[in-house]
């Protein structure tokens, strides 16, 4: 199937490799299809108690005054923790890799301090000897609350006499024309980026489309509720076993947050059963730390699915204008956007990225962008797969599609014509390096799907692209030759998809081993080098990046042990990675797994040594075919067929390249159809539950398509691209447009549920 | 507290006996007082599938059942589908078409496929979406699941599971 097409774009790296591009059985796989992996709420150590929280009934409301003396009275308690057992946090912010954080606003979201600020938010926890008898005694906490008005809606909370979320919030203008102001606003931060005229561009335009968009809050939705346990050393260290993106990133909050040297808290990953952005900040991690000392016993915290999606970071809801214009022959002239996102209880958003992906995938010489970052009485949003992009894309791709119409055009002819190249200059002022967008429309105009005709009534295609940047970051991987001839890998980046193979696969093409010969290990925060979190799309890059350091180190090492034992000079000797040998002078040669075990016997271990921080992570993009059929009496949408190409750099694993292809689809699909936080005027999410958040299943899908395109990224060793954001971002974009030409209605509002699409199909024929 | 309860079923074959409070569900007693962590916990509301089991070869939910119900009853979880022969046509199939990603789903994804394959040797593909529906996965867009089991299918899976 998808591999086929890719191979016959001439730039697969088939044939280039000897373990890139095959498919191995991933190192970790047999323990988590046989029930033996551990994940967050595995965990059970001797003596554990298990920790509730105590969770806000109001969407805004300051707290008066909280009694927990009779939870503190009830047989089997243990411990009972409030805001006021936290140290007071500074204003710092904190980077986590994927975005970053204030941690006074940490600190007050995991325990609140003197107000609430979402239904759900965090008030007090217990620690008890049964979870059933922890939540017992949550019932004896006496938290007296002043309510006040919430608001939930972006626009309205930016409005003048909004109520204020932060009464200390002044708005951050980066605007050229700004104004400072002593008036609290629940806008944390005005985003302005502007290159050449646009309303000049404007004036000259052919045709000019203005449209606004509406999304929902939506969330990750990740299988495994967080999970963390927590317990001390008598010497006054902990120790802290968490399901998370990011170890490290757990341990840079959870000292600061408890005012602990960095080196005094480790962190033990357990496997994590899903994350998409979600699993990077912290929540429960803190108050397990907490409990933990407080009752001197070790302590689990796991969350409950509704606390999941009242109290985690959803992605935000968002309100979008977006205007373009073109000239007659279709080529984009200028583009202005205003982008406000909701951020949540507390600043900020991901909405810096929303206006970095908004213009990405177009030439645009004049274009402005205005992002707004709102304070609204919702969880505070955090990062989702590409986060940021499939709201501002579901906008420009939806405005394109118009314009296409208008102008006669097919909307593949549109996107090559228009579409961003290697040096194209985004209006938010970067300016591309290498990018494979182009490969990724043509690839879609040539495939079998879009080349078929769809026939039926209330049917329609559509296509859309998309855009995320990838991150770099640090990464580090020791690599230990053991006796037998295989290789440790010790790394720090947490496995959410496959990562253990990609890694390995990196580090045994580089010594030309089998990939079987090496076994990784994901490690503690005190057993490898720092590593950033599983986030942006960064771990096969930067992670696989460490890894073939780490193999070079190995082979320099090897070398210079041959030498040794040749007593030849070092630099006579080379390795020669096709037959994974250490070859010398004479026709002398080592072969790997024989000098591994001379090596062993007779000389100094071989430890290789990796890390990487480079950030050259080659953007990556996506463009997606879709055949809907819609229903026009209920306005439900079906998906007939779905093919998404994307420019992945080089397939390091093509199966699990596949399945982040097709996972981000389908999450773009749930957005797209039927996900949102469904808020009634309290601020009280209604539908806290996967029944009614309604998740896709199996059975509303079809097969999914990918098309993996592979335009190298200059910027890596073996040209890898980050593959799992972009995947998210077309689908809602491609499903409206599709849906108009099935049905003749634009959808501006996400999901497109069928209430919805059955209001504008209803409207249309008056 | 009400009083607690002895409890005997047989799991993966073997007669247990156990003791539990009525509020317990049958899920929280495996994982909590038997130590069988294989079975996931993703909603503790019966939406999820992570906790699939199979009583008396169903396909069940173990957080909806109470664990006082289970007197009596032939409980078969992850734990015991690999067999002293080696994994099971549908784990190695999961395995061969990647069918996890991070993995949560998977053991509740096996339990629910078992079941199907033991009642309906040759689903079609829509059989095996039905089948499966009421398991969520967030990871892999399902597309690689339904090959899965469609490949173990192939293997026979129903002949080699007896
Ligand atoms: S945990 Fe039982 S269905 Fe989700
Ligand atoms: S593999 Fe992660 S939920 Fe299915």
């Amino acid at each position: 199937m998808a591999t086929a097409e890719s191979d016959k774009t001439g730039l697969s790296s088939k044939g280039k490799y000897k373990v890139i591009g095959t498919r191995p059985i991933r190192p970790d796989g047999v323990d988590k299809v046989t029930g033996r992996a551990r994940y967050g709420a595995d965990i059970r150590l001797s003596g554990m108690l298990h920790g509730a929280i105590l969770r806000s009934p109001y969407a805004h409301a300051r707290i008066k005054s909280i009694d927990t003396s009779k939870a503190e009275q009830l047989e089997g308690v243990y411990a009972v923790i409030t805001h006021k057992d936290f140290p007071d946090a500074s204003d710092k912010i904190a980077e986590l890799g994927e975005g970053s954080v204030n941690l006074k606003h940490l600190s007050s979201n995991v325990l609140a301090d003197d107000k609430v600020l979402y239904k759900g938010h965090a008030v007090a926890a217990v620690a008890a000897e049964t979870t059933h008898l922890a939540y017992e005694a949550l019932d004896l906490i006496e938290v007296e609350y002043e309510p006040l008005t919430p608001v939930l809606d972006v626009r309205k909370a930016m409005q003048d006499d909004a109520p204020i979320l932060h009464e200390n919030q002044r708005m951050e203008d980066m605007s050229p024309d700004a104004t400072t102001s002593d008036k609290p606003t629940n806008i944390y931060k005005k985003f302005f980026f502007e290159q050449g005229d646009p309303d000049a561009a404007f004036e000259k335009a052919h045709i000019v489309v203005e449209r606004e968009f509406t999304t929902a809050t939506v969330h990750q939705g990740y299988i495994e509720p967080h999970a963390a346990t927590a317990v001390w050393s008598a010497e006054g260290k902990v120790t802290l076993y968490t399901c998370t993106q990011g170890t490290f990133t757990v341990r840079q909050q959870v000292a600061e947050l408890l005012g602990l040297p960095l080196s005094y808290v480790k962190v033990i990953p357990t496997e994590i059963g899903g994350g998409f952005g979600g699993k990077i900040r912290v929540y429960i991690d803190p108050v397990a730390v907490a409990l933990a000392r407080k009752s001197g016993r070790p302590v689990k915290v796991v969350m409950d699915r509704a606390s999941v999606f009242e109290a985690t970071g959803p992605t935000p809801g968002s309100w979008i204008r977006m205007k373009l214009g073109v000239d007659a022959q279709g080529k984009i002239v200028a583009g202005d956007t205003e982008i406000a996102f909701e951020s949540g209880a507390y600043p900020v958003s991901p909405i810096g990225a929303g206006c970095m992906c908004v213009f990405s995938c177009y030439d645009i010489p004049d274009g402005r962008i205005i992002g707004y970052d709102v304070c609204v009485n919702k969880p505070h949003s955090a990062a989702y797969r590409a986060p940021g992009s499939t709201q501002v894309a579901f906008a420009t791709e939806s405005v394109v599609d118009e314009i296409c119409e208008k102008l006669g055009m097919d909307p593949i002819e549109f996107r090559l014509k228009n579409a961003s190249v290697e040096g194209t200059r985004r209006v938010d002022g970067v300016a591309y390096p290498r990018i494979g967008l182009v490969e990724t429309i043509e690839a879609i105009r040539d495939s079998e799907h879009y080349q078929t005709p769809l026939a039926g009534p209330n049917r329609g295609r559509g296509v859309a692209s998309g855009y995320w940047m990838n991150a770099g970051l640090k990464s580090s991987v020791t690599a230990t030759v053991n006796g037998d001839g295989k290789v440790s890998l010790v790394e720090g980046s947490t496995d959410i998809g496959g990562s253990r193979a990609s890694i390995a696969m990196q580090f045994a093409e580089t010594l030309g081993i089998p990939m079987e010969d090496v076994v990784p290990a994901v490690v503690d925060t005190d057993s490898v080098g720092y590593t950033d979190v599983t986030g942006g799309s960064r771990v096969t890059y930067a992670t696989g990046w460490a890894a073939y350091e780490a193999a070079l180190d190995v082979q320099r090492q090897l070398c210079d042990r041959a030498a040794e034992f040749w007593e030849v000079d070092s630099s006579e000797v080379t390795y020669d990675k096709e037959d994974a040998a250490v070859k010398g002078p004479d026709g002398k040669s080592f072969g790997f797994v024989e000098l591994a075990e001379k090596v062993t016997q007779a000389s100094e271990p071989v430890v290789g040594r990796g890390v990487s921080n480079h950030n050259e992570p080659g953007g990556a993009f996506g463009t997606h075919a879709v055949d809907v059929e819609v229903d026009p009496e209920t306005g439900k949408v079906k998906i007939l067929r779905y093919t998404a190409a994307q420019d992945v750099g080089t397939a390091i694993h093509p199966s699990y390249v596949e399945g982040q292809v097709q996972g981000g689809v389908v999450q773009g699909i749930g957005w797209a159809l039927n996900e949102e936080y469904f808020y009634d005027e309290a601020g009280v999410m209604r539908n806290a539950s996967y029944l009614d958040y309604r998740v896709p299943t199996c059975y509303d899908l079809p097969m999914i398509d990918p098309i993996l395109v592979e335009v190298p990224n200059p910027g890596h060793p073996y040209g890898v691209r980050g593959v799992g954001e972009v995947p998210i971002a077309p689908p809602p974009a491609a499903i409206a447009n599709a849906i108009y030409q099935a049905v003749g209605v634009r959808m501006r509002h996400l999901p497109m549920s069928p209430p919805h699409v059955l209001h504008e199909i209803l409207k249309k024929e008056g | 507290m009400a009083k607690k309860r002895v409890v005997t079923t047989k799991i993966n074959g073997r007669p247990v006996e156990f003791l539990c409070e009525p509020r317990q569900t049958l899920l929280e007693v495996l994982r909590e007082n038997l130590d069988m962590i294989g079975t996931k916990e993703g909603c503790s509301n019966g939406n999820c599938g992570a906790c699939t089991i199979l009583i008396d070869g169903k396909a069940v939910d173990s957080c909806l059942v109470l664990a006082v119900e289970a007197e009596g009853m032939n409980i078969e979880t992850i734990e015991g589908v690999a067999s002293a022969d080696g994994l099971h046509p549908l784990q190695q199939a999961f395995l061969e078409e990647a069918a996890l990603q991070c993995g949560i789903c998977t053991p509740g994804l096996i339990m629910s496929a078992k079941a199907l394959l033991a009642q309906n040797p040759d689903p079609t593909e829509e059989e095996i979406r039905f089948a499966l529906a009421g398991n969520l996965c967030r990871c892999t867009g399902y597309d690689k699941i339904v090959r899965a089991v469609q490949s173990a299918a192939k293997m026979g899976c129903a002949s080699a599971a007896k």
